[in-house]
């Protein structure tokens, strides 16, 4: 059996996460992900934002950056920005990260910084209790959408796609193991790399969404989410309500720091 | 109708009666109650605003801004970290002159990460000239925030309502609840007289040179200034409509007080209780609450303290390299017209309690240190 003990903060346990919610389900897919890539705990930095997600980091044994709602992204920026050598991985909420920290995901995608962003989509703000977030989708109830929700949701991956990131992958808990590939494929690339994963929030958002058990919300993700391969086969009409996981965009692209280096190199060649 | 609700909620109760028209807000523990009734409110009709929904508190001020500019009474909610991040646009409320009103619920910033009381968000924002009245009591809180309107549509200033983290944004107490009917008869409808319209365009936010800039800041000083008079005789007003008043400040049994205990926000209550105590002990002591931060009443805060023989400030906020925020406001109220002893406390920082025993060794201290030598002193520091 994998022994997760060797890699977890056992003095922060337990955790703070409800039962039932997927945060955990994606803590042990992340370190799976890390052992199986080999990569030097050492040298790796996980910073994130404000949320249940963000929680993550206090539970992993590496060097860890718990900063301010939103700003992970920046925070991980001046990591990476000091010593390009450190693996920066980047743990984030769809509230913390699309919404007070939106700015900060399009421009580091855009600049193809390589950091490795892990955003737990829950479609709702978690820890503050269940407000609207930019991927509640329209219908559906928040605590500041009681009579539903009429906003357009932001497509996430598709987001950091246009922006230019150079890896872009969606995932869910439910398929756990195809989480902890995507997130090892999204650690060893460089250049930004996103994983958006769907995670389940039954405490404030399925509450309100007639799906307060936790089963009900995995169930959903069963149902509504389709591999790369499947996705292929299915016709425009049964692709309708689906959402389409795996890899989504897969290239190379100069990366920032090495960019700010050459720069920098041939500046002071002369 | 007298109901039992949280500091947070009345709040909401407050804003609704104002008949307030926009409220725009980000989530914050542990202000997110305010909003989210609020927003059922809005929801249900009890209150015709509209609730904007934004990214950020700075959004939600900016929000704000822009509703007030547009000659609507506007209002938001916030705390800690997310007044911090509002701070360029609560400056530009000020600059605007707009009324906007705000509730900030005291929580200590970060890191290390707090949701638990103290003052330092709201006191790190003293001098961008929003009025600040810290409230006490889940019924003042409520009356407060139709008071707030008034005092800042006849100012043209925002004003800050500030109330503790969870001793009062979570304790649940008996309000007399005020409705949109009878506040009527105290708060008139917000008619501005510039406001963004088409009929009448008008060009805001505009360059302000050299030759204008410091008139502009002097005007803003004025209003400061005649703020006093204004809180003083609204509160009055809203007295003669609902029978209850609260002043700037709130001197407690201090008459013939050798020693007076200067107080904040729900610290006072329980100082009440303490002094009650000690005077039955037959100790000559008295509580001072200073409800109205900004503008700061020197006169009547002068006009109490100096009858007595020694002043102890309890802050639950620090200004670092210098000490706690009323201590130093206490001691410029007094300077040059009394030499008193003034001794400051720094006390429940991060939401530590201030227990009624806390209170009584910051007094047994204030009173038995003849010459205080440290004008800082830290109250249940571990070692
Ligand atoms: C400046 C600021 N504003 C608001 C908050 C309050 N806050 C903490 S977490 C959070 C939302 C988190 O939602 P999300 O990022 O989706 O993470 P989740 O909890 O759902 O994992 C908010 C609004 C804060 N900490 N700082
Ligand atoms: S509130 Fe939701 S996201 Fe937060 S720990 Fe509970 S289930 Fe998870």
């Amino acid at each position: 059996m994998f022994n997760y003990l060797e890699y977890v903060r056992e003095e922060n346990f337990p955790h703070i996460w409800c039962s039932g919610c997927g945060d955990g389900i994606v803590l042990k897919a992340l370190i799976r992900a890390m052992e199986a890539t080999g990569m030097s705990r050492d040298e790796a930095v996980m910073v994130s934002g404000i949320g249940c997600s963000s929680r993550t980091p206090g539970y992993v044994d590496i060097n860890t950056l718990h900063t301010t709602h939103g700003r992970a992204i920046p925070f991980a920026t001046g990591v990476k920005h000091a010593n390009p050598g450190l693996k920066v991985i980047v743990v984030t909420g769809d509230g913390d990260a699309t919404a007070i920290g939106g700015n900060h995901f399009i421009h580091a995608a855009r600049r193809n910084i390589d950091l490795t962003v892990l955003l737990y989509n829950n479609y709702i703000y978690g820890m503050t209790g269940g407000q609207c977030s930019p991927t509640t989708p329209i219908g559906y109830k928040a605590s500041t959408a009681q009579f539903g929700n009429i906003e357009p949701t932001f497509n996430i991956s598709g987001l950091a796609i246009a922006a230019g990131a150079s890896f872009v992958a969606r995932a869910d808990v439910y398929n756990a193991k195809q989480c902890e590939k995507m997130i090892g494929l999204a650690l060893e690339k460089k250049g930004f790399s996103l994983v958006e994963i769907l995670t389940p929030c039954p405490t404030a958002f399925g509450r309100r969404n007639k799906m307060a058990s936790p089963v009900k919300l995995m169930e959903w993700l069963r149902d509504h989410v389709v591999s790369g391969a499947k996705w292929e086969k299915l016709s425009e009409e049964d692709r309708e309500g689906k959402i389409r996981s795996g890899i989504l965009i897969d290239v190379d692209k100069p990366e920032y720091t090495e960019e700010y280096k050459k720069l920098t190199e041939k500046l002071r060649a002369v | 109708m007298k109901k039992v609700i949280m500091g947070n909620h009345s709040v909401s109760h407050g804003v609704m009666a104002s008949e307030v028209k926009v409220i725009s807000a980000y989530p914050i523990t542990p202000q997110t109650h305010i909003v989210e009734l609020l927003s059922e409110m809005c929801g249900n009709g009890d209150i015709d605003a509209k609730f904007i929904k934004v990214e950020s508190e700075h959004s939600a001020m900016a929000a704000c801004v822009g509703a007030s500019a547009a000659g609507s009474r506007a209002f938001t909610a916030t705390s800690s970290q997310g007044l911090l991040l509002m701070h360029e646009m609560l400056h530009w409320a000020v600059g605007a002159r707009l009324p906007i009103v705000l509730a900030n619920v005291n929580r200590a910033v970060g890191p290390p990460w707090s949701i638990w009381t103290d003052q330092n968000d709201s006191l790190s924002q003293r001098d961008v000239g929003w009025l600040q009245i810290y409230c006490e009591s889940n019924q003042e809180t409520q009356d407060t925030i139709p008071q707030a309107f008034k005092i800042a549509e006849e100012l043209q200033m925002p004003v800050m309502i500030v109330l503790d983290a969870f001793f009062l944004s979570h304790t649940y107490e008996i309000v007399d609840i005020i409705t949109k009917e009878e506040v009527r008869k105290f708060l008139p409808e917000y008619k501005p007289e510039i406001k963004i319209d088409t009929k009448d365009p008008h060009s805001f936010g505009n360059l302000g040179g050299p030759d204008v800039y410091m008139e502009l800041r002097y005007m803003i000083q004025e209003a400061m200034e005649k703020g006093i008079d204004v809180i003083k005789r609204v509160d009055k007003e809203f007295e003669e409509v609902f029978g209850r008043g609260y002043g700037l400040i709130q001197p407690y049994r201090c008459d013939d007080a050798e020693t007076i205990l200067v107080t904040s926000g729900t610290v006072s209550s329980t100082t009440r209780a303490v002094i009650d105590q000690m005077r039955d002990e037959g100790i000559k002591i008295g509580s001072l609450k200073i409800r109205v931060f900004r503008p700061f009443p020197f006169e009547e805060v002068f006009e109490v303290l100096s009858k007595a023989k020694k002043v102890a400030v309890i802050d639950r906020n620090i200004s670092f390299g210098n000490g706690g925020i009323f201590y130093q406001e206490i001691k410029s109220a007094l300077y040059g017209r009394t030499d008193i002893p003034i001794v400051g406390y720094i006390a429940g920082l991060g939401g530590r309690d201030i227990t009624p025993s806390v209170i009584r060794e910051i007094a047994d201290k204030a009173i038995g240190d003849d010459k205080p030598e440290r004008y800082i002193n830290w109250i249940g520091v571990k070692k």
